[in-house]
């Protein structure tokens, strides 16, 4: 009778969740894939096929745009890293108290902006009218105002910037459960800075590291804004080419093969930064 | 490594000279113009109530902190600019700093591989490190698999593989639980022994640092309020802080009435003792005088003390029974003073009632008396 009635509880608790994942997540997907694998003959008229992906494989455009995408998240991921990895040390074992949140905040200020406003501004300070360039010409260090979108270490700037905060908070939470005691043993026992980052540090942190850097690829493969405004019509990345299928091409079964691609490929290259640091995916979870 | 008997090493150049070394923080002086040596092969602990600056000298040592004026010296080497991966010292954490992320022959050979030894050699000289602490063929095992008591052992292999000329020990057995704690006690001080390494220990725990220490420095507010054998801190305190912290005693708090050669005569609440004098003390200021619960006799009658004592009064308050240090908790009959004295080992007042009258007396030659200026216990 209670074991029932706990059920019924239950139930009705993670029923909007489940109704949230069943209708906005599955159900569409399942739409996706129906219609990824079929071609139209004639109007109205549709045959079940494997052309859509067929002209991924048979298209050069598709496969640089997809190994460019992949490789330059990829990278962005590793840049960020390397960003937040200081901040994320100061917050978590230099600061103390008041300084720390502080600096948590403002780490998070750049959130209370839209992303397509933050995006804009970046436009605004980097065109060639812009705020900087005519800075340099000011300075005397370029004759010209330089034109400093659509380049893309632009892009790289940007995506860097807009995933900043997905890789400092799991890197503050797995920091701070690092005991101090630990580096100072490894010291006494006489190792220096880079024998405590590689020895000590790392290996405490990995599970964090490990959940920011899935994070942020995963954000930062998908993201269609930040390529698109700062690299102009020559970003060729991938979530770009999905939107020209579905919205500019009207080629919804082209665009769902496409974004399928994609899916795959980001579940892919999870799992093999798991194979690759020995990460099990259940303990990087509990710490992002 | 050396395995020679403490007592073959007595008399050899000290293995740490802290000289006249002060440690400000902000307005508080942590640690002030503290001096001591310690001799190659003992062991030296360093005892004192917790926020007391123990734990600051300890750091100094080890090289965490700088000291702000003063020196010390290791091996007869200047410590200033040493930074703490250089210093011929190494510690044991209070809560041991095992790396959880290696396993128990990893965290032995750590610093092996900081100083370049090869793997296979490290392996074995980790492997041969566990073999004398007595944890064989533990080295695969991950530290989270181990008791308290070895993971204490781990703690100082992977220190004594380095041959350190001094080893630090933090408070190390204070979180085990109190059996184990004895039997670390006995283990630790027999690992000493076999080991013939330096030892500066710091405890808050003044049983743990007699029996352990060759010598010891009794710390309080920075400064160290005396340095000597256990004995000497035990049976002569050089002040009432001492006399309070180390071992157990009964503080009587008073007013000196008058000297007599060598002996002071002092009141309590009406209640007049006599006491050894120790230190300046002028009739009518204020002294405390010390008390060893086993310096007194007691008796149910004045008849069955020993002849040519003061003979005092008393109501049993309690029965502290704990085998051969059992006690009995009483109430001075003038001044109302609780005060503890041990029972006879015969067991021939072990069935003493609570509300029962008792006499005790004492050789005044036992009891110490101090001007009472300094804040004590």
């Amino acid at each position: 009778m209670t074991t029932t009635y706990r059920r019924l509880v239950l139930a009705l608790l993670l029923a909007p969740a489940l109704l949230w994942l069943f209708g906005l997540i599955v159900l569409p997907h399942v739409d996706l894939a129906i219609l990824s694998f079929r071609q139209r003959v004639a109007p109205r008229q549709y045959v079940a096929s494997l052309a859509q992906y067929r002209t991924f494989f048979s298209e050069p455009l598709y496969w640089h745009v997809f190994v460019r995408t992949a490789l330059f998240s990829a990278l962005s991921t590793a840049v960020t890293l390397v960003v937040a990895f200081p901040i994320a040390w100061t917050i978590a074992k230099l600061a103390r108290g008041r300084a720390s949140a502080l600096l948590f905040v403002v780490c998070l200020i750049p959130f209370w902006v839209s992303e397509t406003v933050r995006t804009l501004g970046w436009m605004i300070l980097l065109r060639e009218s812009g705020v900087l360039p005519s800075l340099l010409v000011h300075l005397g260090l370029a004759a010209q105002p330089p034109e400093l979108l659509y380049h893309d270490a632009t892009i790289l700037v940007g995506l860097v910037y807009t995933s900043l905060l997905f890789m400092v908070v799991p890197l503050v939470g797995s920091l701070e459960s690092l005991d101090n005691s630990l580096i100072e043993a490894a010291y006494d026992l006489g190792a220096k800075g880079g024998a405590v980052l590689r020895e000590i540090v790392i290996p405490h942190a990995a599970p964090g590291i490990t959940a920011g850097c899935i994070v942020v690829f995963m954000l930062t493969l998908g993201n269609y804004l930040t390529p698109t405004l700062l690299g102009g019509k020559n970003s060729l990345w991938f979530t770009e080419q999905i939107y020209n299928q579905f919205i500019t091409r009207f080629n919804w079964e082209q665009g769902a093969a496409l974004g399928f691609l994609l899916l795959a490929l980001s579940t892919a290259m999870v799992w093999l930064g798991l194979t690759v640091s020995g990460q099990r995916f259940s303990d990087v979870m509990r710490r992002a | 490594m050396s395995s020679a008997p403490p007592a073959a090493a007595a008399g050899a150049a000290p293995d740490l000279e802290v000289r006249r070394v002060t440690k400000r923080f902000a307005a508080h002086t942590a640690v002030n113009e503290v001096s001591f040596s310690v001799a190659r092969g003992s062991f030296f602990s360093i005892l004192g109530p917790s926020g007391c600056g123990k734990t600051t000298l300890l750091r100094m040592i080890a090289g965490f902190i700088q000291p702000d004026t003063g020196d010390i010296v290791i091996g007869g080497r200047s410590m200033a600019q040493v930074p703490p991966n250089r210093r011929p010292v190494n510690m044991v954490f209070q809560h041991l700093a095992l790396f959880p992320m290696m396993s128990v022959a990893q965290n032995v050979a750590f610093g092996l591989a900081r100083r370049g030894v090869g793997r296979a050699e490290r392996l074995s000289r980790a492997e041969a490190m566990l073999e004398r602490v007595g944890l064989g063929g533990a080295g695969s095992k991950r530290t989270d698999e181990l008791s308290g008591g070895q993971r204490q052992r781990v703690a100082i292999a992977r220190s004594m593989v380095l041959e350190p000329t001094l080893l630090l020990l933090d408070e190390p057995l204070g979180a085990l639980d109190l059996k184990l704690r004895e039997h670390m006690k006995v283990e630790l001080k027999q690992l000493q022994s076999a080991f013939g390494t330096t030892f500066v220990y710091i405890t808050h725990d003044q049983s743990e640092a007699l029996v352990l220490s060759d010598h010891v420095g009794v710390m309080n507010q920075g400064r160290f309020e005396q340095l000597g054998t256990p004995q000497e801190l035990y049976y002569s305190p050089a002040s009432a802080f001492v006399a309070g912290f180390v071992g157990a005693n009964n503080r009587i708090a008073g007013k000196a009435l008058a000297r007599e050669g060598a002996l002071v005569e002092l009141e309590s609440a009406g209640w007049v003792v006599r006491a050894r004098s120790l230190g300046g003390i002028v009739p009518g200021s204020p002294v405390a005088a010390f008390v060893r619960p086993e310096a007194a006799s007691l008796a149910r009658t004045p008849a069955e003390l020993p002849g040519g004592q003061q003979v005092h009064a008393g109501v049993c308050i309690a029965l502290l029974f704990d085998g051969a240090n059992s006690a009995v908790l009483l109430r001075e009959a003038r001044s109302g003073l609780e005060l503890r004295i041990a029972l006879p080992q015969t067991g021939a007042l072990a069935d003493l009632a609570p509300g029962e009258r008792v006499c005790f007396s004492f050789d005044p030659e036992r009891a110490i008396c101090f001007p009472a200026d300094a804040a004590g216990p």
